[in-house]
């Protein structure tokens, strides 16, 4: 019973994680269509933002909650401006780019820090399913998780800049006409996918550490949880990260994580056969 | 899209260029060894190694329309399989051929779902740059005496040492030395490129260029383009894989670095800087780049990774066709009258892509 909870709680963190990783990229790609491969690498930002900010005494809560998405933010917001605004349009170009700055930023930060791996404490302790323990951290996560999911949907839903950057999603001329900007809009979107990686990266520095490589490990995750979720952000993310969290935590659990992750492609691989435009493709297609 | 761009570039299908580059390639097959020591030998051969896997990328994404962002998983499939082939067996003509066999297998598969799946190009970047990934935390994961296929342990971060050399077929103990592995490695660039030029040149090759102008128009002429990706596919995992085999050869060792991003990432950025839809660009593309990560690594100026982003960045936004193609429009507006062959040939080209 008791490694019954245990599997069970691990499976809400596996799931929160995905989640988390994958709402940046998600924002990016479901609203403006790019797929951002230096998506890992602004989380490494983050996480680099929250070392540092920790470092220099920073209470670790503000150094990962507000620094992180706050830092990474103004760096999309520049490299929107510099790079990304030239590329619109140009799908192919844009992913080339930014696996470019996806390089770049590695190379920078390895200039700068170093090869070796930091270390972010954990702020918080572990409580006791039964026998076995668990840390509370994993908690945070789901909680941060949920939070940026739900914050997004009302802004989407309920906030005037949410109608605005829905009515460009859905036609930027039209929104044109209307007296919107819509580089304006792609601009904001644009930092603001930026600044839910940093959130993420951050976030997940206490449990990854901190590298310059690090990015690696989750964009694998986060595409497949993009691709598999479709068009539409929310809803694509949540059902999506349900999925293949759940997937990756039982084979992990079952085996290591890496044949989790290998489980987790190979689904991925037999849905996009299926449903070539990710589950909100086919189903609760007029979701957010 | 960088393709509008290249129409001209590969329609212009004279004879004496391949010639000469074939030429040039069989002079350089010769003459190298007895210029150069062995080192020089060394460096030249894992460039002949490299520049074969930037033809086989130059192919599936110029010519092929496909968006693989992860070809170095080919790449180090091919090299593994000819590592645990070589280790099981006492001569390693049947190490080459499973090199080659094993990515085009994995491809299929692959391919299969991708290109049935009729997704994106997009898609099918992201798809395959995480099989890369993935396959790199696999074979990561493989340390430990249980990881063994036959006699040949994985080794997980640490890979597979001493890989035995190529043999002369038949006679597993005439093993190649320094000079022998150049002299394969040459001839294996040599014959890929004549092999892609005669593929494209044939019929099969046709196809596969009007799917990338067109993929709805080739449809309706009765082509169908799910296929005839997926053999494009195919044949670029089989090159990688050739590809992958000699790189193994030339470090007698193979590791989980060949699956990783920066290795996918290079491929990519020889074959954009030299030029899309060109075969030779590849070619030369990866000769210079590896070139300037040599200079920067030897001085440690620059990090590779960092010189490596900006080169790619810088070509995106101001080159994206690549340097091949620049200097060949250059030099047709230098001497337009010497090639009335071209000029005329042009506009019909067009009328046919339209």
């Amino acid at each position: 019973m008791d490694l019954y909870g245990l599997v069970g709680f691990n499976i809400l963190v596996g799931i929160g994680t995905i989640a988390l990783i994958t709402v940046g990229l998600g924002v990016i790609y479901g609203m403006m269509k790019i797929i951002n491969l230096a998506h890992g690498e602004f989380m490494m930002l983050g996480a680099y933002a929250t070392y540092v900010a920790n470092t220099h005494g920073i209470n670790i809560w503000i150094a990962m909650l507000i620094i992180a998405p706050i830092f990474v933010g103004l760096v999309g917001l520049v490299v929107e401006r510099c790079l990304i605004r030239f590329l619109y349009g140009r799908m192919i170009d844009t992913m080339l780019a930014t696996w470019g700055l996806s390089l770049g930023l590695i190379g920078l930060m390895t200039s700068i820090f170093g090869n070796d791996p930091r270390g972010v404490p954990t702020p918080v302790g572990s409580f006791s399913i039964g026998h076995y323990a668990a840390s509370l951290y994993g908690f945070v996560i789901v909680v941060v998780a949920i939070l940026a999911l739900a914050g997004f949907y009302a802004m989407l839903s309920l906030t005037r800049y949410g109608l605005i950057v829905r009515a460009t999603m859905q036609n930027p001329n039209m929104a044109a006409a209307l007296g919107v900007a819509p580089p304006t809009i792609y601009m904001a979107t644009f930092a603001l996918g930026a600044a839910l990686a940093g959130l993420a990266g951050g976030v997940l520095a206490p449990i990854s550490g901190v590298s310059p490589v690090m990015g690696a490990a989750f964009i694998a995750k986060a595409f497949i949880t993009v691709l598999g979720g479709g068009a539409a952000i929310v809803t694509g993310t949540s059902l999506a990260s349900g999925l293949f969290g759940f997937i990756d935590t039982f084979v992990s659990f079952k085996s290591t994580p890496v044949i989790g992750e290998v489980a987790l492609l190979l689904a991925a691989v037999v849905m996009i056969r299926i449903l070539p435009q990710g589950i909100t493709g086919r189903f609760l297609r007029r979701s957010l | 899209m960088i393709f509008r761009k290249l129409k001209r570039a590969d329609s212009a299908g004279g004879i004496w260029g391949p010639v000469a580059v074939v030429v040039a390639g069989l002079v350089l097959l010769v003459g190298a060894p007895m210029v150069t020591g062995t080192f020089g030998l060394l460096q030249l051969t894992v460039l002949a190694a490299l520049a074969i896997f930037a033809l086989a990328q130059g192919f599936i994404w110029g010519f092929g329309g496909i968006l693989c962002f992860g070809q170095s998983a080919f790449l180090g499939l091919g090299g593994y399989a000819y590592a645990v082939g070589a280790l099981n067996m006492t001569d390693t003509t049947g190490a080459v051929a499973l090199a080659i066999i094993v990515p085009m297998l994995f491809a299929a598969l692959l391919g299969y779902f991708m290109f049935y799946g009729r997704i994106s190009d997009a898609y099918i970047g992201v798809i395959t740059l995480t099989v890369s990934i993935i396959l790199f935390d696999l074979f990561n994961s493989t340390s430990g005496d249980i990881y063994h296929i036959g006699q040949a342990p994985l080794g997980g971060f640490n890979g597979i040492p001493s890989v035995p050399p190529l043999n002369i077929p038949g006679n597993p103990d005439a093993q190649l030395d320094t000079n022998g592995l150049w002299y394969a490695a040459m001839g294996a660039l040599i014959l890929c490129y004549i092999l892609l030029k005669w593929i494209l040149a044939s019929r099969f090759g046709r196809v596969v260029v009007a799917i990338r102008e067109n993929e709805t128009r080739a449809q309706l002429l009765g082509y169908d383009p799910r296929l005839f990706k997926l053999l494009t596919f195919i044949i670029g995992a089989g090159i990688s894989g050739l590809a992958g085999c000699l790189y193994t050869n030339w470090g007698a060792f193979i590791s989980p670095t060949v699956f990783s991003l920066t290795m996918s990432a290079q491929v990519i950025i020889y074959v954009l800087v030299g030029g899309l839809g060109t075969l030779i660009g590849p070619i030369l593309g990866a000769v210079g780049i590896q070139y300037l990560i040599n200079v920067a690594g030897g001085q440690h100026v620059i990090d590779p990774n960092l010189l490596l982003g900006i080169v790619l960045v810088a070509f995106v936004l101001l080159v994206p066709q690549g340097v091949v193609p620049v200097i060949r429009a250059g030099f047709r507006r230098l001497i337009p009258a010497k090639q009335p062959s071209t000029t005329l040939a042009q506009p019909v080209s067009q009328e046919a892509s339209r």
